[in-house]
């Protein structure tokens, strides 16, 4: 299939990163490659056969629901972000 | 493995390791060295020793750490730039095990930026160079553990294995590298590839240190649900008598565009284990070529999720002068992401988006279910698969850097037992004219790991 400069750019902004002109030259080429690749698939028959998401033979473990000492407190992982303020992450402005 | 003991103190062992990460600074091994850390736990060790109070089964034991694995000791970055400054408050549970047991920790060891990769350059510290020949990538991702065990650093070193990762770099190193069945090692405090391949396990020089380590870093964790129940040390079944194994060979996987290397050192141990009286028998398993495209759509796109938490906010890397929250998410990512992240991040979501899902996701999920029964099939005809790890021992630094499918074709032979959850351990099978070593691998069913180990010394 063919994959066009704004093609790569859409998948650029879902996945929360933006390209320079470089990489959108060079990664758009690469990712033509792998998805020519990964398009094989095309000639294995999986009619009727059922898709596999895990490979994890138990289902539903389960445990109770109460509150326990977490590894970590609250001022360690605050302590690793770049601003704090009031006990708060500090970031730029939403809007 | 070597244990601190009255005559050889842990601090010693522990000293002897550090000089000689030292000296071979120039593999680029290592992105962190324990040294305080290290030297304390090893006296402590030395002083419960002296007083003869009772000291774990790794008492002193100097090992290595991959990256992503979490500890307060070092940053954990996973060679990855947006980690960069992330000092983990929590401790993983299967660095936890293997401490409470002794082990000290020497340093973390370098990788591909987020275990993407087979070769290690693309990690963000630069990559680590082959243990036998410099010119030659260490394979990945786990390159670092692979590399500091071939040049006996350390005892062992940790690792993950989401398509080959341990297996690769140990063959292309000379050491025994397993991948344990999915769910055996808790992934608690790991840093998350793909959920549904990703699995924990090992580098050593022996068999008997793996067995060892499986059975101290298994079982099941309330902090990660998916751990199975611990059927390691509780497996009656190994006991079976190994005169009479039945060994599968897969046909056409040894073709032409395997090294032929390789192919001779297959040849070479098919005919030791007929002559050790084993039955060896040919495989039909006509799906496997169809794994590594399966793989490369499944895992992107677990890779594409799971990587979407790394926004610069909580931890690690914030790229500077952002005017917004918007800014602040892009640049970061863009900045901190090496180019094979996005890569993979971007097929993630091609095959993840509407109107592809069907065509890609599904179609290997499917393809998926063709490989688990596949395997199934196959281990109702023999008890254990043997099969090359990689089509090429190590290959030249630079090689396939700029070419994104000849290095995924490096992981042609070792993905499908990740999208299957079977076991494969990596074991030395030689080395080339000249001088780069050969590795094969044993695959078994799930939860064979301990018979697998124990097999393996058929083979040496």
């Amino acid at each position: 299939m063919d994959i066009k400069r704004e093609d790569i750019l859409h998948l650029a902004d879902l996945s929360d990163f933006s390209l320079s002109d470089t990489e959108i030259d060079s990664l758009g080429g690469d990712l033509k490659e792998i998805i020519k690749y990964i398009s094989q698939l095309e000639e294995l028959d999986t009619d009727n056969i059922e898709p596999t998401y895990q490979v994890f033979e138990m289902e539903n473990v389960w445990r109770e629901d109460e509150i326990k000492p977490q590894d970590a407190t609250r001022d360690e992982l605050l302590a690793l972000t770049k601003e704090e303020k009031d006990h708060q992450i500090k970031v730029p402005k939403v809007l | 493995m070597k244990t601190a003991n009255k005559t050889v103190t842990a601090e010693r062992l522990v000293r002897d390791a550090l000089e000689k990460a030292k000296h071979f600074a120039d593999y680029n091994i290592f992105t962190f060295i324990n040294e305080e850390g290290a030297l304390e736990k090893a006296r402590e060790i030395d002083a419960k020793i002296a007083r003869g109070e009772k000291v774990g089964r790794l008492a002193g034991v100097p090992y290595a750490l991959k990256d992503n694995f979490l500890s307060p000791k070092g940053e954990a970055t996973a060679s990855a730039h947006i980690l960069e400054g992330f000092t983990s408050p929590i401790t993983a549970t299967a660095v936890k095990k293997l401490e409470d047991e002794g082990a000290i920790m020497i340093g973390r060891t370098n990788m591909d930026a987020f275990a993407h990769g087979s070769s290690t350059e693309s990690s963000y510290f630069g990559p680590t160079l082959n243990s036998h020949n410099k010119e030659r990538v260490a394979g990945g991702s786990s390159g670092g553990s692979a590399v500091a065990v071939a040049l006996d650093i350390v005892e062992f070193a940790t690792g993950t294995d989401t398509g080959g990762s341990i297996r690769q770099p140990a063959s292309f190193n000379g050491v025994y590298g397993l991948k344990p069945t999915y769910g055996t090692i808790s992934r608690y405090g790991v840093v998350a590839m793909a959920s549904s391949t990703d699995c924990i396990g090992f580098f050593t020089k022996t068999p008997d240190d793996m067995d060892l380590l499986m059975e101290i870093a298994s079982g099941q964790d309330p902090k990660d649900l998916t751990t199975l129940p611990d059927y390691y040390n509780n497996n009656p079944g190994t006991e079976s008598d190994d005169s009479c194994a039945k060994i599968g060979i897969i046909k056409d996987f040894d073709n032409e565009s395997v090294h032929p290397g390789i192919r001779q050192a297959l040849k070479n141990k098919v005919e030791l284990l007929k002559s050790k009286g084993h039955e060896v028998v040919e495989l039909e398993m006509p799906t496997l070529k169809y794994a590594l495209a399966a793989y490369y759509i499944i895992v992107p796109a677990e890779i594409a999720s799971n990587l979407s938490r790394y926004d610069g906010v909580r931890y690690g890397f914030r790229s500077e002068k952002s005017e917004n929250l918007e800014a602040l998410y892009k640049n970061t990512r863009s900045e901190g992401f090496m180019p094979e992240n996005k890569r993979r991040i971007m097929i993630g979501n091609f095959v993840l988006s509407s109107g592809f899902y069907d065509a890609y996701f599904l179609k290997a999920a499917k393809a998926r279910t063709l490989i688990v029964k596949e395997y199934e099939k196959a281990f109702r005809e023999c008890d254990f698969i043997l099969t090359p790890v990689s089509p090429n021992p190590a290959f030249k630094l630079g090689e396939k850097v700029n070419d994104p499918v000849a290095m995924y074709l490096e992981d042609l032979m070792s993905v499908s037992l990740n999208l299957a959850g079977v076991p494969g351990l990596a074991i030395p099978a030689g080395e080339t004219k000249e001088g780069l070593p050969l590795g094969l691998q044993l695959v078994g069913p799930r939860r064979s790991d301990k018979s697998l180990i124990k097999f393996s010394k058929e083979l040496a």
